[in-house]
């Protein structure tokens, strides 16, 4: 979090005050938010043309309909940006990055149709076309890495799916203990993506607390109960195990199907805050050890949000170092912090101890540790998307 | 009824003109008391203690002396807008959409509610940090261990520590849950206390409150208006031995949980013996009115004492303590009940002494030694104690003097 200093945060607050409330035409210095006023009929943009840049759209939904607001390229087809889903008395930010040239602002009340245009032109200033065009091709470099180290960790995980699959249903349970968390590894660093194709992911990785009276609990953790059971009460019949195993590598194989279509995509934001949500991960239930009830190999899978949060912040890496250089030395230093703490209680490679040997004192330094990456970590998207 | 009607609104327009006070009280409370956080000493001292404390004690999770620098740096930027009843940085909506918000939003429309924040510095501050070791003030001792003591090691010590305190608890909570926002990476949060009422008065104009015994207390405390006796017991001075804690104090906190049931069951004349004055109007038992001077001579019929040597009066007396003072600045605190349905509840003591071995530790060894109060209803749980440095001027930040 950065502090402003009191002048400087009370100046922007007044000036940002001011122009929402008297729709006051401003000078459009690239810094100040540009009001729009959206109604049911009318779509009136403060002013009508911003330097080069990051441009800020103040947009008031004065109408009675859902409205959104659009930045179109010339051709009035494609979308540079947008906000949705604004309803009536709603006012929302848009921060875009706009190049020289001409557009048009869009309102559309309803959020259907092709709305009320307005044109508007970009002129030129110090942040030149160019640097713009460098930034959208650093973003999707990013995007592009990201994909393929997700498309990668899925791969592996289909292989030592299927392999732990076949040694539980064998029956050879040693071997199916061995492989449990290693095998997840690879599904905790990409998780956040899994949880974007509909139920994949409860089907996949949902606790037993997770699953409602007379739901079924299926995925890694049933057969995770099933390897080490209670002392009594959680027997498996073996039609209920294959039925199990097969569920899980069916739902895993689906979740490779989604992520190597060639439509898959994800976004700077997406993957920004998929980083965050590692980290909401590990401190929410990882570092409480609620995770892995059973088999309390806990740190495996702390290890590898870690790991995935920690790809996706190198491949946002330079982009956040563009606009927010002090952030990026932070979280440089802290996944350094956390990852030392971590090895000191074992590798991936070479195993963990499990969560059952660590002092209550060593959790409270783990989730010291994470919320000193997890703070900072949470500015990452927004650095990014400056 | 027109003629009625008029002649209301003539009266209500009088009343709005000539007298401000009865046209605001139908109107909401609003605390727009403020005070300023820079100044000779730290605020939240002998500032008229507010109603309601959130107390938090942290653990340094670095030994960097610049990355405490630069949070005590943080800190004092975000105490001084908290006390101003201002938002942090872009606030709690007016920051990028994408982001989450610079403040948690809590506090939002709320005055400044009379906020005070203080800050202070355990021992673990000085051995964990370069530098440091030799400028630990010989007045920050480890405390002992008291009689009767029997402490939860989770509300024990750490090495930095923040009061704030406020007229209303939301404003209190908001400062505290921002201020360990901005401490992540550097200190986390060890232990924290809610308190819900005051149980001292640090000004003459403040009403006596009671605590969770139902007794007046604090009704001897050291007031602010006593500007020699607080110089003298409260302001630590150069000379002391530590030049950078010139206008500080030392911040004993104690947590103080009550039998509550069993005090309950306990007969008048019984609750009245263990204080040594009465429920009633807190006069001692000696007589007299609340602020009338106990008299420990003074024998009843059966040839002892009216207020009996052991109670808490007669014991926690200057007289009885060589005149040694502190200026208090407890409050009653309850966490719910425990797993055996009692009360958990009691006083979360504070106390400001310019010297904690000579003010304190004394007069505690004499209370758990021999406190009817102590010995039978009290039991302390938690235990700490912090050097709150001297107070800052302009562009400096809180503690610099330790640093500098």
């Amino acid at each position: 979090m950065r502090l402003r200093t009191t002048v400087s945060a009370a100046v922007l607050s007044t000036v940002s005050a001011m122009a929402l409330a008297a729709c006051v035409p401003n000078s459009s210095s690239g810094t100040e938010a540009i009001a729009v006023s959206a109604t049911d009929s009318e779509c009136k943009v403060a002013t009508t043309s911003a330097p080069s840049g990051a441009v800020t759209f103040k947009v008031t939904n004065g109408g009675k309909d859902v409205t959104e607001f659009e930045i179109v390229a010339n051709d009035k087809l494609r979308i540079i940006s947008e906000v949705e889903n604004l309803g009536p008395g709603i006012t929302r930010d848009l921060v875009v990055s706009l190049p020289e040239g001409s557009y048009f602002a869009v309102c559309k009340p309803g959020m259907v149709g092709d709305g009320i245009a307005t044109a508007f032109t970009v002129t030129a200033s110090q942040s030149t076309a160019s640097s713009d065009a460098d930034r959208e091709d650093l973003l999707a470099a990013a995007s592009e890495q990201y994909i393929l180290y997700v498309r990668n960790e899925v791969q592996t995980l289909v292989r030592k799916t299927d392999e732990f699959v076949a040694a539980y249903e064998a029956g050879d349970y040693d071997k199916a203990r061995d492989m449990y968390a290693d095998a997840r590894v690879h599904w905790e660093r990409i998780e956040p993506v899994a949880e974007s194709f509909g139920d994949l992911d409860p089907k996949t990785d949902a606790r037993e607390a997770d699953v409602a009276e007379g739901d079924a609990w299926t995925g890694w953790h049933a057969i995770e109960k099933s390897l080490w059971p209670p002392a009594e009460g959680f027997e498996l019949t073996a039609e209920q195990q294959k039925s199990l195993a097969e569920g899980l590598k069916a739902n895993i194989a689906t979740l490779s199907d989604e992520v190597t279509a060639e439509n898959f995509t994800l976004d700077v934001s997406q993957i920004g805050n998929g980083a965050q949500g590692l980290l909401d991960e590990v401190a929410s239930s990882k570092v409480t050890g609620e995770e892995e009830t059973w088999s309390h190999t806990d740190l495996w899978d702390f290890q590898a949000n870690i790991d995935g949060a920690s790809v996706a912040f190198g491949v946002l890496r330079d982009a956040a170092a563009e606009t927010d250089p002090e952030l990026v030395e932070t979280l440089d230093t802290r996944f350094a912090d956390l990852n030392a703490l971590l090895a000191t209680y074992g590798s991936i490679d070479e195993g963990f101890v499990l969560y059952t040997a660590l002092t209550p004192d060593q959790v409270k330094e783990l989730s010291d540790s994470v919320n000193a990456l997890s703070e900072p970590l949470s500015q990452l998207t927004a650095a990014v998307l400056q | 009824m027109l003629g009625a009607g008029a002649g209301a609104v003539g009266v209500a327009a009088i009343a709005g003109a000539g007298g401000f006070a009865a046209g605001r009280e139908s109107a909401p409370k609003l605390d727009l008391k403020s005070f300023a956080f820079r100044g000779q000493h730290q605020s939240g001292i002998v500032t008229a203690q507010q109603d309601r404390l959130h107390f938090a004690a942290f653990d340094l999770t670095t030994t960097s002396r610049d990355a405490v620098i630069a949070l005590l740096r943080a800190w004092t930027e975000a105490a001084e807008r908290l006390m101003a009843g201002a938002e942090l940085g872009d606030g709690a909506v007016g920051g990028s959409y994408v982001a989450p918000p610079d403040d948690t939003g809590e506090a939002m429309g709320l005055p400044a509610s009379g906020l005070t924040i203080t800050f202070g510095f355990g021992p673990g501050l000085f051995s964990k940090v370069e530098g440091l070791a030799s400028k630990r003030p010989e007045q920050l001792i480890d405390l002992p261990h008291f009689g009767g003591d029997i402490l939860d090691p989770t509300f024990v010590g750490g090495d930095l520590c923040v009061q704030a305190c406020a007229d209303d608890p939301q404003v209190a909570v908001h400062a505290i849950r921002n201020l360990s926002r901005l401490a992540f990476g550097t200190a986390a949060i060890r232990w924290a206390q809610l308190g819900f009422g005051r149980t001292s008065s640090t000004t003459t104009a403040q009403t006596t409150p009671r605590n969770l015994m139902g007794f007046k207390d604090g009704t001897r405390n050291l007031r602010a208006e006593q500007t020699a006796d607080i110089e003298r017991f409260v302001w630590a001075d150069a000379a002391d031995g530590q030049a950078w804690m010139a206008a500080g104090s030392y911040l004993v906190a104690r947590r103080i949980r009550i039998r509550a049931e069993v005090w309950d069951r306990t007969s008048l004349k019984g609750q009245e013996d263990s204080i040594g004055r009465t429920k009633g109007s807190g006069a001692p038992l000696s007589g007299g009115s609340e602020f009338t001077e106990p008299d420990f001579d003074l024998k009843g019929s059966a040839g002892t004492p009216l207020i009996p040597v052991d109670s808490h009066v007669a014991l926690a007396h200057p007289d009885a303590n060589d005149g040694q003072r502190m200026l208090r600045r407890g409050y009653n605190f309850t966490d719910g009940a425990d797993s055996l349905g009692r009360l958990d509840a009691g006083l979360f003591f504070l106390a400001y002494v310019r010297d904690p071995r000579t003010q304190f530790v004394p007069v505690q060894n004499q209370l758990s030694k021999s406190d009817a109060l102590t010995l039978e209803y009290l039991q302390t749980t938690g235990s700490a104690l912090f050097a709150v440095p001297g107070g800052i001027g302009q562009g400096e930040y809180v503690g610099q003097a330790l640093f500098g």
